[in-house]
């Protein structure tokens, strides 16, 4: 029982982490419907900023704080110089550049930091709680990780329903020709879309250093997983995002737990074949969204 | 009666070319062959099977408009298929390799039946996670499939009437090329015939295709199945060039890899293909020698090659949107009238 209460505790906070991945994920594809593979390298590199912040400040929250600038301001860079040309074009010539960019960076960044991981400093401890005596998996820095995706996802929420500029953002995204018309600044939209989801993946990329190492290909299959994430949950969808990535954090968690860590790949496989042969356009789907 | 007929001549006329076609690639590639060194040979050999696959690929996202990020898998379906028929039980190498198309394409019905189903980024995240799921089993189960470690095969042997000293090396790109040549004839009389033109009409608007009387799953499934053939004898002719088949030759970066060339050659032609497939086999060696040709520390010079293809990747993509075929077209296009369909 406390097997099982441990794998559903880490599965949570791991799934956390995939569901930031997935939100990343979503936000472009609303604004651009672009599967932005590039993501994975974009917060690795703001994840080795941080790292080097850090190690010569000595202030963690410091870094943390550059990372974060740093998502944003590259997340805009990459769609103004880059993706912005491909936009319009086939769909799959912005997943290749998109790949392109991802194994440029992934390269630069062995050029810069090197390809051997290194550790990254956790925010708080990772020492798990002890209640009523028997020590659980789950840490406050699990704890912070938790919150900080559902304060993530609830300010996005916030921004998308509730205020002008996201509404701005949705008609960009949903009706570029008549948004323009009625005053939207489409392109502006897009890149601030993408800027925001930088942002919110550079927090992952933060979230998920400590326990999987930093390194430039170390964060490839938190990028695949949060992929199958969004998959699960609807690309339209940030909430699907969020659940999606909870789902598969506990699923995998659980394979992993009682099956052995081999079978985890396959696991992500079964449940994504599963739930999108029941919902072809993943959980949250709705028929309107099925035509696109 | 009469448009019977012509659509009788109008199919021998592409069988012909097809042929036509099969016969003058197969002189270059044996004229090729007794000029190029061991090495050389063996990179022939590789573009071969890389061929093959990336044929089936046009096939599936350049004909039927279908993306796959999992072909590496399939590969992996015919690799393991030949290594343990040839290894374990001793066949021959030709129903060895048929056996390999015929699993993969059973695969196939699988994965496309179930693809059926999925459009866009859905269909491309099944079949990432069918990529990256696969070669898990070979770690499942070690005993059948050897582990991390994979499989072995003894390498084939030139039949004695060529002579005792014919290289290995040129014999094993005889058979790559042939299964590429056989994937070649194949597939161009596909596009140019009825079926290609079902697959075209499906991909590029399903209700008027099905208004025709199509039946667009099924459609969708056969081009998979098509497609999942291709990737088999690729993976079966890689076993044989490299004698060795083992996960992690078919991790998903294949899979991304094989995307890639399709797209960087030109989507949807099977020149396209060969292009895609000299990319694959010669840019990690030039990059490789760009990268060692200067004086640069080893953190710098390991990593320069991938930096170097990453960015291949983007400006290609800038620079000529529809691959490279669409680039020489672009060029030799107005010296000559543009073949039906390509």
């Amino acid at each position: 029982m406390t097997k099982f209460i441990d794998l559903t505790l880490n599965g949570i906070s791991t799934g956390a982490v995939y569901a930031a991945v997935a939100l990343a994920l979503v936000l472009i594809w609303r604004a651009t419907r672009i599967v932005n593979f590039a993501q994975g390298g974009m917060f690795m590199v703001t994840t080795f900023i941080a790292s080097s912040v850090i190690s010569a400040s000595g202030s963690y929250w410091l870094g943390f704080a550059v990372a974060l600038v740093c998502g944003l301001v590259l997340g805009a860079i990459v769609e103004r110089l880059l993706m912005r040309r491909v936009e319009s074009g086939p769909p799959l010539n912005a997943v290749i550049v998109a790949l392109g960019l991802l194994i440029l960076l992934e390269a630069l960044a062995g050029m810069i930091w090197g390809n051997t991981p290194r550790s990254f400093p956790p925010a708080f401890s990772i020492r798990g709680y002890d209640i009523g005596g028997t020590h659980v998996l789950f840490s406050p820095n699990d704890t912070f990780t938790v919150l900080v995706v559902i304060g993530v996802a609830l300010v996005l929420r916030v921004l998308f329903q509730g205020t002008a500029l996201g509404l701005q953002m949705r008609a960009a995204a949903f009706q570029p020709e008549i948004a323009r018309m009625l005053g939207v600044r489409v392109s502006r939209m897009f890149t601030l879309g993408w800027a925001l989801a930088a942002f919110v993946g550079s927090l992952a990329g933060l979230l998920i250093a400590p326990s999987v190492f930093l390194g430039p290909n170390q964060f490839d299959p938190i990028l695949i997983f949060g992929f199958t994430a969004a998959v699960l949950g609807g690309l339209d969808h940030p909430l699907g995002a969020a659940v999606g990535g909870v789902l598969l954090g506990l699923t995998l968690s659980y394979v992993s737990g009682y099956e052995g860590a081999s079978l985890v790949t396959l696991a992500a496989l079964v449940v994504l074949i599963v739930v999108l042969m029941v919902r072809p356009g993943g959980l949250f789907s709705s028929t309107l969204e099925r035509r696109v | 009666m009469s448009s019977m007929r012509s659509r009788l001549r109008a199919s021998t006329g592409t069988l012909a070319r097809s042929l036509g076609l099969v016969l003058l690639a197969g002189v270059v590639l044996f004229v090729a062959s007794e000029l190029l060194d061991s090495y050389d040979e063996l990179q022939l050999a590789n573009g071969a099977y890389y061929f093959a696959v990336l044929a089936g690929l046009t096939v599936l996202t350049g004909l039927s408009g279908q993306i796959s990020l999992g072909h590496g898998a399939l590969m992996m379906v015919g690799a393991y298929t030949v290594a343990l028929l040839v290894g374990n039980e001793q066949w021959a190498l030709v129903p060895a390799l048929l056996a390999a198309v015929v699993i993969t394409a059973l695969v196939g019905i699988l994965v496309g039946a179930a693809a059926t189903r999925l459009r866009g980024p859905y269909l491309a995240g099944a079949t990432l996670a069918f990529a990256i799921g696969l070669p898990a089993l070979a770690d499942r189960f070690p005993a059948t499939f050897g582990g991390e470690n994979g499989l072995v095969i003894n390498p084939p042997t030139p039949p004695s009437s060529l002579g005792a000293s014919f290289p290995l090396e040129r014999w094993e790109a005889w058979i790559a090329c042939a299964g590429a040549l056989i994937v070649l004839f194949l597939a161009n009389n596909l596009l140019h015939s009825g079926i290609g033109r079902s697959f075209r009409a499906v991909r590029d608007d399903e209700i008027a295709a099905s208004l025709c009387g199509l039946h667009v799953g099924r459609v969708q499934t056969l081009a998979f199945v098509v497609s999942a053939a291709c990737a088999g004898l690729a993976g079966g002719l890689l076993t044989v060039v490299l004698q060795l088949a083992a996960p992690g030759a078919f991790e998903v970066g294949l899979s991304l890899a094989l995307l890639t060339a399709i797209v960087l050659g030109g989507l949807g032609s099977l020149v396209g293909a060969i292009w895609g497939a000299a990319v694959l086999v010669l840019l990690p060696g030039w990059t490789n020698d760009i990268a060692h040709s200067f004086s640069l520390s080893t953190r710098v010079s390991a990593n320069l090659p991938l930096a170097i293809y990453g960015l291949v990747l983007i400006v290609a993509m800038l620079a000529w949107p529809s691959g490279i075929q669409g680039g020489v077209r672009r060029i030799i296009g107005p010296l000559r009238r543009r073949p039906a369909g390509g």
